[in-house]
């Protein structure tokens, strides 16, 4: 009732006057054209033709004769699809691994009582204060000795349960009500069955948040397997695109094309997916 | 809660607390280990004291990566703390086709990186868009040197770090803003005080504790900044290598024939080293907000 009430409050202060709305619209139309602009030209540019110029000193933002070459011609250039396939191998690993993993051990940590579970959770805090980038080095050297150099398994697998994930996980499991589970108890239910009864009903909201960031974060991911990928062939989307750009720079198009790739997926999730996400924002679920 | 056997907890615990101990606490150890260590991609591993820090004493590159640093926090501090926190007002009220904004403005910070460092690369180029256009405004004659100048080249990164990162610490923002109470600011409007005393007054106190998240979150981030530099320098590192990250040299020496582990594990216990310092501080704000 209460998460209700806040959804439908008109937020900021009472009823804004004409002149204070024209001034919002304009100041959001302006900051609007500087975030989405640059990803307008690059779709631009990813459309023209050989023939136009996209030096020109009088930017054009519609293509003079819009076509696809560019993306067939990537294609030519670089293993684009097979690259995009590899990205998409690693974000299934990691997915599927957090959210089996974390939902096992946040359900424990928040609902089950047993020695060492104080420990255990301090020791997965602990570990959020060390920046990944810390431990790029060691973890390199554990996914070698693991013969998993140069594979796309040894990319998924060290972020395939995250410590964060658990945590939040917990967090959820930890809101549902105790009467739910001594109720259940008394029904004779076992921990297994009432984290499959009770449990995974009450925490598909943080379940899908968990599967929208895991997403992002495994396509977008750069560093961490372009370090452990040395194979071109092996290469995730994001190392290919630096690849392409390294080796092809002569064709702004072929990159425009490339990034457009990489870029158009992430958006259509995101879009698809921004109800649940602003709605957690104006909850006050997200913080930092 | 109870449980019929006393295993149950741990089955389901068991995974994690492998990754926990594989992926977390052993590399974590592993690292200081191999600081010690003239360890290569390929052979050694003997113990060698304290020489990859007597080394990291010497290194120039080290040094201009650590002034790199520096610059990018200071000019990433200002700009994103309070930047997001105007955005976050001005997308806060309900109005006709918000959602919408929220979104757009959200944009660049799903985008990976390396997709963002790549258009940016393009419009900052020799012949991209914004050298075209300030030519054909006659506001320059030759080509700004975006991308191949040692400072411009910092900057130009440090622009693409604070333009991809406004919608995030805008969500943060407008998480919190939530909670600033709206009588606070009728009274205040009625009291007759204006949109800008209102902000100081009422907004900026009553967001306090997000000022210093934020800040916190903008300074270990920038620290750690690594895609957007080797994207825009194609991983070169710009004129003479002066445009490298701590993490951009971890990364050179964990990899190839130059590569030596041991001297990046080094580097990784520099970057450890300084950002703990914001780390800690966003723990003792984390112990006092529960």
């Amino acid at each position: 009732m209460a998460a209700h009430a806040k959804r439908v409050r008109p937020g900021g202060l009472a009823a804004a006057g004409p002149a204070e709305k024209a001034l919002r619209y304009a100041l959001l139309l302006l900051v609007l054209a500087l975030t989405v602009s640059p990803f307008l030209w690059q779709l631009s540019t990813s459309l023209k033709s050989l023939t136009e110029d996209v030096y020109s000193r009088t930017p054009t933002f519609l293509p003079e004769h819009p076509t696809l070459d560019n993306y067939a011609q990537v294609a030519d250039a670089i293993p684009v699809w097979s690259y995009a396939a590899n990205s998409l191998v690693v974000a299934a690993i990691v997915i599927t691994g957090n959210v089996i993993g974390a939902t096992m051990a946040g359900y424990a940590l928040a609902r089950l009582r047993f020695r060492g579970a104080k420990l255990l959770l301090g020791l997965f805090l602990a570990t959020l204060v060390l920046p990944g980038e810390v431990t790029i080095v060691s973890q390199y050297v554990t996914v070698r000795s693991l013969g998993l150099a140069d594979t796309l398994l040894g990319v998924a697998l060290p972020g395939a349960i995250a410590m964060l994930n658990v945590l939040l996980m917990r967090t959820a499991f930890a809101a549902i009500p105790q009467e739910m589970d001594e109720a259940a108890v008394i029904d004779g239910a076992t921990a297994w069955q009432r984290l499959r009864h009770i449990g995974l009903p009450n925490v598909r909201g943080m379940l899908s948040v968990i599967t929208i960031f895991t997403f992002i974060g495994a396509w977008d991911d750069f560093l961490w397997p372009l370090i452990v990928l040395t194979d071109p062939d092996h290469y995730t989307l994001t190392v290919g695109l630096q690849y392409l750009n390294g080796t092809f720079t002569s064709n702004p198009r072929l990159i425009a094309a490339g990034t457009m790739i990489s870029f158009v997926p992430i958006v259509v999730v995101f879009a698809a997916l921004q109800r649940y996400f602003f709605r957690g924002v104006e909850e006050g679920a997200i913080k930092g | 809660m109870t449980h019929r056997r006393w295993f149950t907890p741990w089955l389901l615990v068991a995974p994690a607390v492998v990754w926990l101990l594989v992926f977390n606490l052993w590399p974590s150890l592993n690292t200081v280990v191999l600081a010690f260590t003239n360890a290569k991609p390929l052979g050694g591993g003997h113990f060698t004291g304290l020489a990859n820090f007597a080394r990291a004493l010497d290194d120039s590159q080290l040094t201009d990566a650590l002034v790199n640093s520096i610059v990018y926090m200071l000019v990433c501090l200002p700009l994103l703390t309070m930047l997001p926190l105007l955005l976050a007002i001005l997308v806060e009220k309900r109005l006709p086709g918000i959602t919408f904004f929220r979104t757009a403005f959200y944009t660049p910070v799903v985008a990976s990186a390396v997709v963002v460092a790549l258009i940016w690369g393009w419009v900052l180029d020799d012949r991209g868009l914004v050298n075209g256009f300030a030519q054909w405004l006659g506001v320059v004659a030759a080509p700004v040197p975006f991308l191949t100048d040692r400072w411009l080249l910092l900057f130009s990164a440090i622009s693409l770090t604070v333009w991809k990162g406004l919608g995030y610490y805008m969500i943060i923002y407008l998480s919190a803003l939530g909670n600033v109470r709206r009588e606070l600011h009728e009274a205040a409007a009625v009291d007759g005080a204006g949109a800008v005393r209102r902000f100081w007054s009422v907004t900026v106190p009553g967001v306090r504790n997000t000022m210093l998240l934020v800040s916190v979150l903008v300074s270990v981030s920038a620290l750690r900044v690594f895609s957007e530099l080797y994207v825009l320098s194609n991983g070169t590192g710009g004129p003479g290598g002066r445009d490298m990250s701590v993490v951009m040299l971890i990364q050179l020496y964990t990899r190839g024939f130059s590569g030596h582990l041991g001297y990046a594990s080094a580097l990784s216990i520099v970057l450890f080293v300084i950002t703990i310092g914001p780390m800690l501080l966003l723990l003792r704000l984390d112990r006092k907000a529960a």
